[in-house]
């Protein structure tokens, strides 16, 4: 069980942050629960690069051929954290117009189309 | 969709969604039992091909720098949909102007303080040389442009929050930051390009590689982190800039 941890406590975040995104009162909270979500991805990638003994793969100060973590699910790591917080920059402006023109952050009393 | 329903119907997907989780986790490996090929091929190949100690930089910036440039480029389009939804309009603008000489006149009465200008400049000081660093050493040690940029734009921010709201403006409303942010995702376009005059593919390292280990080695992998790094301060400025410019304008309206 414990060696399955990793999994189980992803598809636990993912499923927590699509039950916020779900049952959201308001859009703020809405856009944060969709960051949250997103970081179950991260506890994924990292438990599947992860190696017993394995270090950073930084060569800088170990000699290669050192057993260390897979390298190529953190770069795909790093990338998606800048990204995502641009994203949610971006999320979170398009809430600030919503409640600019139709006066209110509840997904709920948005559902009339005005142009 | 009533809320309780819509709260029941996300239940019993998510009972599905949860069982379909364990099912394709089921012969997944056990933690730290790594069993893919790639990353122990790319770990060892990385110092002899690209003369680079960080592999996941090298990475990221040379074996899979076609969808780097990808993420780069939602990035861009991201901050250019922030300032497309945040764009200046008409009558905003003269209430912005207003705010600020109320903003004004609240300096003067709540002046800045001795210690924390100063220690806003060391701060600043720090936090610049740190975020160069960062940005140029990524081929060396954990870092790189993303990082690095971060750091960098944090610095306009701390002064900000020091009070120093005139300063700030001046800083994030220089045409530098604009440049720094195109010229950062054009520069890696362009990194990129440049091999195809060389009659190699996009991307392929055409700067002479130096030795393993220096802050100029590595070839294209150094000069894209360091543009990467000049478009994440340039966007992030860009962000900060566009978001504490809607702030003020709503308290004007407030007011």
């Amino acid at each position: 069980m414990l060696n399955y941890l990793t999994y189980i406590v992803a598809a636990w975040i993912f499923l927590w942050g699509l039950y916020g995104i779900v049952t959201s009162k308001n859009l703020v909270h809405q856009v944060v629960c969709a960051a949250v979500l997103q970081t179950s991805t991260y506890v994924l990638l990292l438990g599947i690069g992860f190696k017993v003994g394995g270090t950073a793969p930084i060569f800088a100060d170990i000699p290669v051929g050192t057993s260390v973590v897979d390298p190529l699910v953190q770069a795909l790591m790093l990338t998606d954290i800048v990204v995502e917080a641009t994203v949610m920059a971006l999320l979170l402006s398009m809430v600030v117009k919503s409640n600019e023109v139709a006066g209110t952050v509840d997904p709920e009393e948005l559902r009339v189309l005005t142009g | 969709m009533s809320s309780r329903a819509r709260t029941i119907f996300f239940l019993i997907s998510a009972a599905g969604l949860a069982a379909v989780f364990a099912w394709g986790f089921r012969d997944a490996p056990p933690l730290g039992d790594y069993r893919g090929p790639y990353g122990d091929v790319v770990t060892q190949v990385a110092g002899y091909e690209r003369h680079a100690t960080d592999v996941v930089n090298a990475i990221n910036y040379d074996y899979r720098g076609f969808d780097t440039l990808g993420e780069e480029f939602i990035f861009f389009a991201s901050v250019l949909g922030v300032l497309l939804l945040f764009r200046p309009q008409k009558e905003k603008e003269n209430e912005a102007k207003n705010d600020s000489k109320e903003q004004e006149h609240l300096e003067e009465e709540l002046p800045v303080s001795d210690t924390l200008r100063v220690s806003m400049q060391l701060m600043v000081v720090i936090m610049i040389v740190f975020g160069v660093y960062i940005a140029a050493h990524g081929q060396l040690t954990p870092g790189g442009g993303f990082q690095g940029g971060v750091i960098l734009a944090s610095a306009p921010l701390v002064v900000y929050l020091s009070g120093n709201a005139e300063t700030f403006e001046r800083i994030v409303s220089s045409p530098l930051i604009k440049l720094a942010e195109s010229g950062g995702a054009a520069g890696y376009a362009i990194v990129g390009a440049a091999a195809l005059f060389f009659g190699a593919h996009f991307l392929t390292n055409i700067i002479p590689l130096g030795m393993t280990g220096d802050l100029f080695s590595s070839g294209t992998i150094a000069v894209i982190s360091a543009l990467v790094g000049l478009e994440v301060t340039g966007g992030f400025v860009l962000l900060m800039k566009t978001y504490l410019q809607e702030i003020i304008v709503a308290h004007g309206e407030k007011k």
